[in-house]
């Protein structure tokens, strides 16, 4: 990096604005290790009393790991189910003749537009006729319907990259039309399944109201419902607590953007190469 | 195998592209479709492999009508102008696709697909992906890729457009080498009349979603049936100058020239205006007619010089001659025409 000595005013401004956000992170962090003695902030012990959690389940509380375990399955089952229709639906759109095309990608990109939360009262009664209220597959049906719009457009737009022609060698190479797309195209927009894939993951990890109103406890409890039902107990109200398992909660995000940053930038770089 | 186009329409929605065209190739004959830009061409093609189904006719392949039967069934290699390549597959998993899609035997599949890379000389770049070869390597893949099947018939839609001058030449060559070797039945589009002429045993020139000549590029070159094909083929193009029929004689209009019918062609009554077709190797210092006019145009291209001779009445004509010094810019010329070689055609372009 010399002979950038210009960009040493703008690299110091942008250190002092972050600087709060990153102390705030480190503090996170270092708290949840320690104990201050009342009215401090600086920390006099290190503890690992914070953590607890992770092996001591408290009376009338699910286990972390369970609830951990059902926030991993609501989040890989929601993005599984997205990927899956997404990248059949955005083929049909992008190259079958269906009837009503227009139609469908009119209301597609309505229904994205649209605040799935108003429709939040007319879901759960639905789901409690069915009898899908408190469980897990319930939510993941509802999350998934809601960020497929978005699925579906994402991987239109790859499919509509993929060159005509590549199909058509295929269909006069012999193969059906759907070898041709799960050995031909699908290969051709695997860096836009990825993506999805993450995306909807990353969403369905850090959803918050949708299991707190369609599952709020029983079983089916996920991480971000498990936090908030922290605060909300008035009784034994533990603040160091709440910030572990906050980090506890992010960690797996963290992790996944650590190891996917350089990728995630080179699809917003415009990189769909094949 | 022998192809038939019988009757055959194609119209999109209104647009009506070809109207009840008729076209026989014949066993292991190479046939060029050759014509403008939009004539339907490629439409042409891709009714004969089923991804247009046709408005109207019947396609038969041998004896069998092929008009309903999808594309998978038909068996058409065809090489697309941009090659079409599987981007996420090497080489040799390109050639070998069409084979795994019928499930042959693993061996089987290894065996057909290197005596295919060896027809096409691609043996050292088996290994590679399409985006690591070059154009010309490419064709060669995409062309081993629609031959490896053994296919009816090998549809090639502008295979040279995409090329480089020196390359095409080379293609050219490697193209019809292939085809011969394998003695596949082959229809080559192109807009290119040197492809045309050099690569294949017959042309059918086509205008306007029709067919006009159907011929040997000898046979279409020395007689042509209209002003069009004449003026499609051969290059410098033929010049066209406006006379009438006048005594057993052509009159030049608006200039002091008489030309002498032609042999070969119908003398038309008194008065008939004409067209007169000259190609350019047929102007020049011999010849049976002479043409005054004067030199506007001098062209060098090495061996020949191409001149562009204006007549009193403004017309152009175009003569190519051996490479000389004696004549130069707005020079006053008489040269003469090789009367025997002339082509008239009516007002409408049709061969007289
Ligand atoms: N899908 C389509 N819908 C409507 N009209 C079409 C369609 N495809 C082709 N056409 C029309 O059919 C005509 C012939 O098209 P075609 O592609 O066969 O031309 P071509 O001879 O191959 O020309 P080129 O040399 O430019 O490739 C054109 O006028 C074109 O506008
Ligand atoms: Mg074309």
């Amino acid at each position: 990096m010399t002979g950038h000595l210009k960009s040493w005013p703008i690299v110091l401004a942008l250190s002092i604005l972050s600087a709060p956000l990153v102390l705030m992170y480190a503090y996170l962090f270092i708290d949840t290790f320690t104990n201050a003695p009342p009215g401090s902030f600086i920390p006099n012990e290190f503890t690992l009393e914070h953590w607890t959690f992770l092996w001591h389940t408290p009376p009338g509380r699910l286990s972390i790991w369970r609830v951990t375990l059902n926030s991993l399955m609501f989040a890989t089952s929601t993005a599984t189910l997205v990927v899956v229709v997404s990248s059949m639906a955005g083929y049909v759109l992008s190259r079958l003749n269906v009837p009503a095309r227009g139609f469908f990608l009119a209301g597609v990109m309505v229904l994205h537009a649209f605040p799935a939360i108003t429709l939040i009262v007319a879901i759960f009664l639905v789901l409690q006729i069915v009898g899908l209220y408190n469980t897990l597959i319930g939510v993941i049906l509802v999350k998934a319907a809601i960020d497929m719009p978005l699925g579906i457009w994402l991987m239109k737009g790859f499919y509509d990259t993929v060159p005509w022609e590549i199909e058509m060698a295929g269909i006069q190479d012999g193969a059906s039309r759907f070898t041709v797309w799960r050995k031909l195209v699908l290969p051709q927009v695997k860096p836009g399944i990825f993506a999805l894939g993450l995306f909807a993951f990353l969403l369905g990890w850090g959803e918050f109201i949708l299991p707190q109103v369609l599952a709020p406890s029983g079983n089916a409890q996920v991480l971000s419902v498990y936090l908030a039902a922290l605060i909300a107990d008035d009784n034994n109200f533990d603040m160091a607590l709440f910030k572990s398992v906050g980090l506890f909660y992010i960690a797996p995000v963290l992790i996944l953007f650590f190891f996917f940053q350089s990728y995630l930038m080179n699809i917003y770089g415009g990189g769909t190469k094949g | 195998m022998r192809i038939l186009l019988d009757k055959f329409s194609k119209s999109f929605g209104d647009v009506r592209v070809i109207e009840d065209m008729t076209l026989e190739i014949k066993d292991g004959e190479m046939l060029a479709l050759l014509g403008p830009s939009g004539c339907g061409k490629s439409t042409t093609l891709f009714a004969i492999c089923g991804i247009h189904k046709v408005t109207g006719g019947r396609i038969l392949f041998g004896d069998r009508d092929m008009t309903g039967v999808p594309s998978q069934e038909r068996n058409v290699g065809v090489v697309f102008q941009s090659y079409a390549l599987y981007p996420h597959m090497t080489v040799a998993e390109n050639i070998a696709f069409p084979l795994r899609i019928r499930k042959l035997p693993e061996a089987e599949v290894k065996r057909q697909m290197e005596e295919m890379a060896n027809l096409v000389h691609i043996e050292a770049l088996l290994d590679r992906r399409p985006a690591e070869l070059s154009g010309g390597q490419q064709q060669r893949v995409a062309l081993a890729r629609a031959l490896v099947r053994r296919p009816n018939v090998l549809l090639l839609d502008e295979p040279l457009a995409n090329l480089d001058a020196k390359l095409r030449l080379e293609m050219r060559s490697e193209i019809r080498r292939i085809q011969l070797e394998t003695g596949i039945t082959a229809i080559l589009v192109t807009h290119d009349q040197v492809e045309a002429m050099s690569m294949c045993d017959r042309i059918a020139i086509m205008n306007a979603g029709e067919i006009i000549q159907i011929a040997t590029p000898q046979e279409m070159y020395r007689n042509p049936r209209t002003a069009f094909v004449a003026g499609f083929l051969g290059n410098p193009p033929i010049a066209f100058i406006e006379a009438e029929a006048r005594g057993g004689m052509l009159a030049v209009k608006d200039a002091d020239i008489r030309l002498p019918m032609p042999a070969n062609a119908t003398t038309p009554p008194d008065g008939t205006p004409v067209i007169v077709g000259i190609r350019p190797e047929n102007l020049g210092r011999d010849g049976d007619a002479p043409i005054r006019g004067r030199i506007s145009f001098v062209e060098t291209q090495g061996r020949e010089n191409l001149y562009d001779l204006t007549l009193a009445n403004g017309s152009v004509l175009r003569s190519i001659q051996r490479e000389s010094d004696d004549v130069s810019l707005n020079d006053e010329v008489e040269w003469r025409v090789r009367s025997d070689q002339l082509f008239l055609f009516a007002q409408n372009g049709e061969r007289l």
